[in-house]
């Protein structure tokens, strides 16, 4: 009895203060003449956007100009996450190397990028892309075909190589500065952390595996990927999921670089209609069907690879 | 001999990627220092920065009192410069273990009293200087030490509602912490910036920094309610049995016995969650507000000392890094010591 008293009066609360919170919104959209509802998915967006993977223009509806920003947001996810991933394994296993020079550069690695803002870090990144590189007349090419530039990087596809036209280069695949910065700063921070979470993983897996795998002949490399891994990804799966997350998440600080995101294009497009409750409602549910996407997949994986 | 062979060069392709290795080093490192220091200029104008090749801590140098003190009224600048020593050494105070006690709130309490006094003035013959005008490292601490303390009393509750029995109350909880968790801070910033002025009464107003902080504080909340929760199931139900049999009630066992243990076991990762508040809180530069990075930034938006980027950042950088490294020390040495001695002495207590 006490205790459904208690709820209840737990839920009453809860529901008063929405009910407060709704109430003082419509008095406050009704004086400031705001409209409500998702109208204006359909009406013209009127602004032109940097990056996009299909066709778009100002002449586009808002609502094809969120879905510019939604792919956009899931290519530097899915290709931040693809290189963060590579990269922490090089930096977690480098921490476990037997060459002492290379454990110590995994060990500032980490350190350094962890202990710094993910912001600072993109901002870094930007700074560095658009002012220490020189212009595309006098790109670095450390490879061939390969070119870094204030304007982005350039490089080649199979059969299409870019070639400087008057002051940028033409063909190949780009990144722009932004792209470029974005995917700089998610991977090199991501990785630092996934780095830990693979050599704490591995450092779990007892010194006895290691050892009798050598007892069957097998070599270092061989060892730690026919026995250790396995074993240790079982200690690894979960906390990279949760990274994988953060990763995603943290893609929506583009905003403060200027490349469109779906983060930045909501705000663009809440700054231009003043619906901010449909706007960061958008964002919400982007997130959390994205968040429980991955998480969902992650299980999956996490349940396939453990011991049955 | 043996330190050589065991690290560098235990086996052949151990060999090669120390020669390797090395020679990156060796045609990097030198570079490094030459731009970051030999021909690096450390003061005057721009000017002599654009003439010379290496590194322009000019431009941190002659931002220092914007960088650390934003838009604060210059003449009282000892003023933020006071509050932030008196901050920092609250925390270092409150790391020691041998300080662990109840007077420590009392500690904490005068501390920010005095801190209060200096920033906003208008006692003691201070000039009033309005939150609007506060900005740099100051802010960034204050965001930081705020958002972690305000946000612990509702993480306990929400870590408790949690693992309570109570159906209604643990949707409510779980609800709650997995909502914010699921979406990004940048999100509950612009929430907080845009929305929440709907959100009150027409003629009620709060300014731009209040907003912030409050989305600070409701995003920690739900990541510091996993950690106690975590706390939480650390602790023996022997634990709670044993507080049964004494008659405790409900109210006093969750408080006298239950919480001083789960919340002394949840301290390392309540501290990396306090590192990680600390970076997030630079994320209120992109919603406008003085903080260090947005101080840092903004002076590059100058003529004269624009292209200097590369310089700012990796000086903010440093900052951060010293406060966050720290206490990431911290936090491990703490993790050890748990790791010596029993989790749950009674030292201290």
């Amino acid at each position: 009895m006490k205790k459904s008293l208690l709820q209840g009066v737990a839920l009453a609360a809860v529901l008063a203060l929405g009910w407060y919170l709704y109430s003082n919104t419509v008095a406050n959209l009704a004086e400031r003449n705001i409209a409500t509802g998702f109208g204006f998915l359909r009406r013209e967006s009127g602004f032109e956007i940097g990056e996009s993977l299909i066709a778009y223009g100002a002449a586009d509806t808002y609502l094809r100009a969120l879905v510019v920003g939604l792919l956009n947001t899931f290519q530097v996810a899915g290709a931040g996450i693809a290189a963060a991933t590579v990269l922490g394994f090089v930096v977690g296993l480098s921490a476990l190397s037997p060459n002492l020079l290379l454990r110590a550069l995994a060990r500032v690695y980490v350190e350094f990028f962890r202990n710094t803002p993910l912001l600072v870090q993109l901002f870094f990144w930007y700074a560095l892309i658009t002012e220490a590189l020189p212009s595309p007349r006098e790109a670095l090419s450390p490879v061939s075909g390969l070119f870094l530039s204030n304007r982005g990087i350039f490089f080649p596809l199979p059969g299409n190589v870019p070639v400087l036209e008057g002051f940028n280069f033409l063909g190949g695949a780009h990144l722009s500065p932004e792209l470029a910065a974005l995917l700089a700063g998610l991977v090199v921070y991501t990785a630092a952390f996934i780095g830990e979470i693979v050599r704490a993983g591995i450092q779990a897996v007892p010194r006895g595996q290691v050892d009798a795998g050598y007892a069957i002949g097998l070599r270092r490399p061989q060892a730690l990927r026919r026995v250790v891994l396995p074993q240790a990804l079982r200690m690894i799966v979960p906390p990279l999921t949760s990274q994988y997350l953060n990763l995603t998440k943290n893609s929506s600080l583009a905003v403060a670089i200027g490349y469109p995101d779906f983060v930045s294009v909501v705000n663009t497009t809440l700054n231009q209609t003043g619906q901010a409750i449909e706007g960061i409602a958008l964002i919400m549910a982007a997130y959390l069907t994205a968040s429980l996407a991955i998480s969902a997949f992650m299980n999956w994986y996490n349940a396939r690879i453990q011991l049955k | 001999m043996k330190f050589l062979r065991d690290n560098f060069f235990s086996s052949w392709p151990n060999a090669l990627l120390t020669l390797a290795l090395g020679a990156a080093f060796l045609a990097v490192v030198p570079r490094f220092l030459d731009w970051a220091l030999i021909s690096a200029v450390w003061s005057g104008p721009s000017s002599a920065c654009r003439a010379a090749e290496g590194a322009c801590w000019a431009y941190v140098n002659e931002k220092q009192r914007f960088i650390f003190f934003g838009t604060y009224p210059y003449d009282e600048h000892w003023r933020p410069a006071v509050a932030t020593a008196v901050l920092i050494g609250l925390w270092v105070f409150s790391a020691l273990r041998r300080f662990w006690k109840a007077w420590l709130a009392v500690v904490w309490f005068a501390g920010l009293a005095v801190i209060g006094v200096l920033m906003w003035g208008g006692v003691l013959g201070l000039p009033y200087v309005e939150n609007e005008r506060w900005g740099g490292l100051i802010l960034t601490l204050l965001l930081a030490t705020f958002g972690m303390a305000l946000a612990f009393p509702i993480a306990i509750l929400l870590a408790l509602g949690r693992r309570s029995t109570l159906p209604v109350m643990r949707a409510l909880c779980v609800a709650y912490i997995e909502l914010i968790r699921g979406v990004p801070l940048i999100s509950l910033l612009f929430m907080a910036s845009v929305m929440l002025p709907l959100f009150l009464p027409s003629g009620v107003t709060i300014d731009k920094l209040l907003r912030a902080q409050i989305a600070l504080i409701l995003f920690a909340a739900a990541y510091l309610a996993e950690v106690v929760r975590g706390g939480l199931q650390a602790i023996p139900k022997a634990q709670y049995e044993m507080a049964d049999a004494l008659g405790l009630g409900a109210f006093q066992k969750m408080f006298y016995v239950v919480l001083p243990q789960a919340l002394r076991i949840a301290v390392p990762p309540l501290v990396n969650t306090f590192i990680g508040l600390f970076k997030d809180t630079s994320l209120v530069a992109i919603i406008g507000l003085f903080d260090l990075l947005a101080a840092v930034k903004v002076g590059l938006n100058e003529p004269a000392w624009s292209g200097f980027g590369v310089e700012a950042y990796l000086f903010a950088c440093l900052v951060y890094f010293v406060f966050c490294y720290a206490m990431s020390r911290y936090s491990r040495t703490l993790e050890l010591r748990r790791g010596r001695t029993p989790a749950l002495d009674a030292g201290g207590g």
